[in-house]
């Protein structure tokens, strides 16, 4: 017995009260007495030999305690791999300061350590770098840039397939360097307490236990000395809250001077120090047969991982490859993935790794096949859809370290009613009729199947408080949620009050193990871990409170705070059996699989070469949605990042290797003005089978495909199909194609 | 450059006498001396907006601005707005309508649509839209923040 549906309703956000009245601790908020500010020395070349570095005149400075570079912390190890970490990638892993050689503008060089950020940041310009500049590698399909690794996968008989098929088709196609970028950049603060010999970070984020243990292995400390606290995050997409080399640097320092640093990276420093994502070139190939049915994908791409592999490693190229399949039949498949190393900021995922680049190559070949075979763009998806009946499908393909299975879906039924939720058909017939008078307006649309829920697992302690109900978990909290969703998941299968439950997050002090906040995994993973301790402390605290009552737990309920006879008479506030408590932790071994559909409208501009998105509908299946709302705002808030990486956002660099995108006048992020609003349609019609409440994850489903229905949109508008082979489709390149 | 310059910051109505360098921002100053935190420092350039406050009725960014400029200037930032448990309809509208994800955008939000809403209590949609594409925020997709500031503009009038 559960108290009133509480999953399901979109309730007030746990998180949002400090958050609006200026009470948030963000990383620079943090500060500690007699801490002295770290400020890094960047490269400003892009590959070159470290002849010298010169401290003296900043070590001259009133303020400054001390300058590092290299050699004090040459006995750390570079920082590893957190996920997909191919042996073969660990000689280009990267140290906490260059080691000789510079490989990017913005490598940590040096360290300056002062009272106070203005007089670091004085004394970080007079370190006098004697570099001496190398040739650089700026293209991942340039011949000499460094080979790092390939990545195969693929199943089926391809070669014969592209031997049979009736056509083919090939497509070059590129996806832009772009990245997270969110509002608040990366901070930590360390602390070192001599007399407990305890190591802390502030700032830190996403993966807090993984971080811990990292840090201190590579500090050479056990584990249970350090600990890593949470604030709040302003934003993570995945590249906030990785362990970057200042991160270590902060903890470091604190040991070595037993004082608390504290960094805060500028924006500068974030556009070329955080990592970028996303940078792919791909040759694909797809055999089909006369009615559009395809047969084989054959794809060779190109991945761009900038100067070092970083604790991502392959995961980025490897999603790519493995998620490229989407909700289609492929009988046969292969692909080939070159990890290349260029002089450029290294990389890491970032919201839908792999996948906002592998839908765009996927839904731009569905659209180079419908012009092929003369279908519409819609009839050729709707002939390859994987039926509903083929659920749970195995792609045969493995990532993350599982074995790729769709454990749900109705994908045809959810393109039936993105169709009718974007008005398909009048949109179709306005766009026609517009384009008859002159104007360049389409439509256009993508499919795609994200991933979410990775394991292994969650772990989650629920304690009864006098005042409510505490729950630990050893995962994060990047904004999207958790404290609501988490709260709502325990109120309702405890029968607690929503209002009353507090979630505790990302405190490695606080629960011995956690996964944190990647992979859409929070809701799923999280979430059922939540239900099951809730389940069982629900069972505690029937059985304890039939003993104080004096009857059987099966006649009591517990609803709203309150344990309750089922046949009238007394009652308990639940809060009465304050110290009880219970943890469970669930285990995964599989990923859960959301899918959706996006359709775009849009009108170019021929003389500016400016694209308006003029309606966007989003339709997606989250298999059971906790908090419609929050859904709702992740779907939303994917798709402004996602227009940001179809039209405007871009890493662009000089021949010498030099960024060109080092402020938010160069790097454009999309505002009010450039997002619409969308439509948005979420179904709960293929709940997930691997756990309790059919729960899938919401956090990529905005982003993933809409590069894609952009692309798809403004070869409709120029009736021109497949015109759109790169992103972002900035005004230059479409003035370009336009000339064509 | 380290000359250190007396100064009063008035901030929510509470005097703040504070020496600073010429050169340092009115976001530093508010922040680091004055302790206020609610006030965030998202580029330093003057783009995204975070760090916008009011000063003498007009939203702007406290990182463009010297906090010598500001020397007895009334000034008015994020932990001012609600008074006691009463929150500005901005703040319950911010709430209401899901228009913050990580928050750390959200007073510099607060702050620009309060000031343009006072200046301009009758701002067309339009309007409304421009001023608010002056902040950047990364998370929301910035429709919940228009639907917020519109809720907010009609309790403000009443």
């Amino acid at each position: 017995m559960t108290s009133a549906k509480i999953i399901g309703r979109s309730l007030p956000r746990r998180e949002d009260p400090p958050l609006i009245t200026g009470r948030g601790r963000f990383a620079a908020d943090i500060n500690f007495p007699g801490q002295w500010i770290m400020r890094v020395v960047r490269s400003p070349v892009a590959h070159g030999d470290i002849k010298g570095i010169d401290v003296s005149a900043p070590l001259a400075i009133p303020g400054v305690h001390a300058v590092w570079t290299h050699a004090d912390v040459a006995h750390i190890p570079p920082i590893p791999f957190r996920l997909t970490g191919l042996k073969t990638l660990e000689p280009y892993r990267q140290t906490i300061l260059a080691d000789r050689i510079v490989r990017y503008v913005g490598e940590p060089v040096a360290l300056v350590f002062a009272d106070d950020a203005y007089v670091a940041e004085d004394a970080a310009e007079l370190v006098v770098l004697d570099i001496a500049p190398r040739d650089v590698a700026m293209s991942a399909s340039d011949a000499h840039a460094t080979e790092a690794d390939v990545i195969r996968k693929g199943y089926g008989d391809v070669d014969a397939a592209f031997a049979n098929a009736h056509a083919v088709v090939a497509l070059d196609l590129a996806v832009g360097r772009h990245t997270g970028v969110p509002m608040e950049t990366r901070g930590a603060i360390a602390t070192y307490d001599t007399a407990r010999d305890l190591l802390e970070m502030h700032g830190a984020a996403k993966v807090p236990h993984w971080n811990r243990d990292t840090i201190a292995r590579m500090l050479g400390r056990e584990p249970a000395t350090m600990h890593l606290h949470e604030g709040h995050v302003g934003g993570g997409f995945g590249i906030r809250g990785e362990i970057y080399p200042e991160d270590v640097a902060v903890c470091a320092a604190a040991l070595h001077f037993k004082r608390p640093i504290k960094w805060i990276e500028d924006r500068r420093e974030h556009l070329i120090a955080a990592n970028h994502s996303r940078q792919q070139q791909h040759r694909v190939r797809a055999a089909v047969d006369k009615s559009g049915t395809i047969l084989a994908i054959d794809n060779k791409f190109f991945h761009d991982n900038g100067a070092y592999m970083r604790t991502h490693a392959a995961t980025v190229p490897d999603l790519a490859a493995a998620m490229l399949p989407g909700p289609y039949r492929v009988p046969a498949y292969r692909a080939i993935g070159h990890i290349r190393l260029t002089n450029k900021t290294p990389c890491g995922t970032y919201r839908a790794p792999g996948r906002y680049e592998s839908t765009f190559v996927r839904e731009r070949l569905m659209d180079a096949i419908a012009a092929r075979c003369g279908l519409d763009t819609v009839e050729v998806r709707r002939r390859n859809l994987l039926d509903k009946n083929a659920m749970p499908h195995d792609v045969q393909l493995d990532t993350l370290g599982t074995h790729v299975v769709y454990d749900s879906g109705d994908y045809a039924l959810l393109l039936d009613k993105a169709l009718k939720l974007a008005n398909w058909d009048t949109l179709q017939a306005e766009t026609k009729a517009r384009r008859a008078r002159g104007e360049l307006a389409g439509a256009g649309i993508a499919l795609f199947v994200e991933k979410s829920g990775l394991g292994p697992f969650d772990m989650v302690r629920i304690e009864i408080k006098p005042d409510g109900v505490e729950v630990v978990t050893g995962n994060a909290s990047v904004g999207q949620g958790i404290e609501t969703v988490v709260a709502q998941i325990c109120a309702e299968v405890l029968g607690a009050r929503y209002d009353t439950i507090d979630v505790v997050h990302g405190q490695t002090d606080r629960i011995a193990r956690g996964m944190g906040a990647f992979a859409s995994r929070v809701t799923v993973m999280c979430g059922e871990a939540t239900r099951m301790a809730a389940a069982k402390l629900r069972d505690l605290a029937l059985s304890e409170a039939a003993r104080l009552m004096q009857t059987t737990p099966e006649r009591l309920a517990i609803a709203d705070g309150e344990i309750v006879s089922r046949d009238g008479g007394a009652s308990m506030p639940l809060t009465d059996l304050a110290g009880l408590s219970a943890e469970d932790t669930f285990e995964s071994r599989h990923m859960v699989y959301p899918y959706g559909v996006h359709v775009a409208s849009v009108r170019v501009d021929a003389e500016t070469g400016g694209v308006t998105i003029e309606t966007y509908a989003i339709a997606y299946d989250v298999g059971c949605a906790v908090n419609p709302r929050l859904v709702e705002g992740q779907l939303a808030g994917g798709l402004a990042q996602g227009i940001g990486g179809a039209l405007y956002e871009e890493f662009l660099y000089d021949e010498a290797g030099e960024p060109l995108s080092v402020t938010f006048a160069d790097y454009l992020m999309p505002t009010a003005h450039e997002v619409p609003s969308p439509l948005l349609l979420v179904t709960e019609d293929a709940p997930s089978p691997l756990n309790a409440f059919g729960l899938k994850g919401a956090g990529e489903g905005g982003v993933n495909p809409v590069g894609a229905a952009i692309a798809s949109a403004i070869d409709d508008a120029l009736q021109r199909p497949g015109a759109v082979t790169q992103l972002p489709v900035t005004p230059q390149r479409l003035k370009a194609l336009l000339k064509r | 450059m380290s000359e250190k310059t007396p100064i009063t910051l008035t901030i929510n109505g509470r005097k703040h006498a504070i020496a600073v360098e010429p050169r340092r921002t009115l976001a530093d100053a508010i922040r680091e001396d004055c302790g206020q935190t609610g006030t965030h420092i998202g580029c330093e350039h003057g783009v995204c907006g975070a760090c916008t406050i009011i000063v003498d009725g007009a939203p702007v960014r406290s990182c463009l601005m010297f906090a010598v400029q500001a020397d007895g200037k009334a000034i008015r930032t994020v932990e001012g707005l609600a008074s006691g448990d009463r929150l500005h309809p901005m703040q319950q509208a911010f709430m209401d309508h899901h228009g913050l994800q990580c928050g750390f955008c959200t007073p510099g939000f607060l702050m620009l649509a309060i000031g343009a809403l006072e200046q301009e209590p009758d701002i067309s949609d339009a309007d409304l839209v421009d001023v608010l594409s002056s902040n950047l925020c990364r998370c929301t997709g910035y429709q919940n923040i228009v639907k917020a500031v519109r809720a907010a503009a009609k309790e403000m009038r009443k």
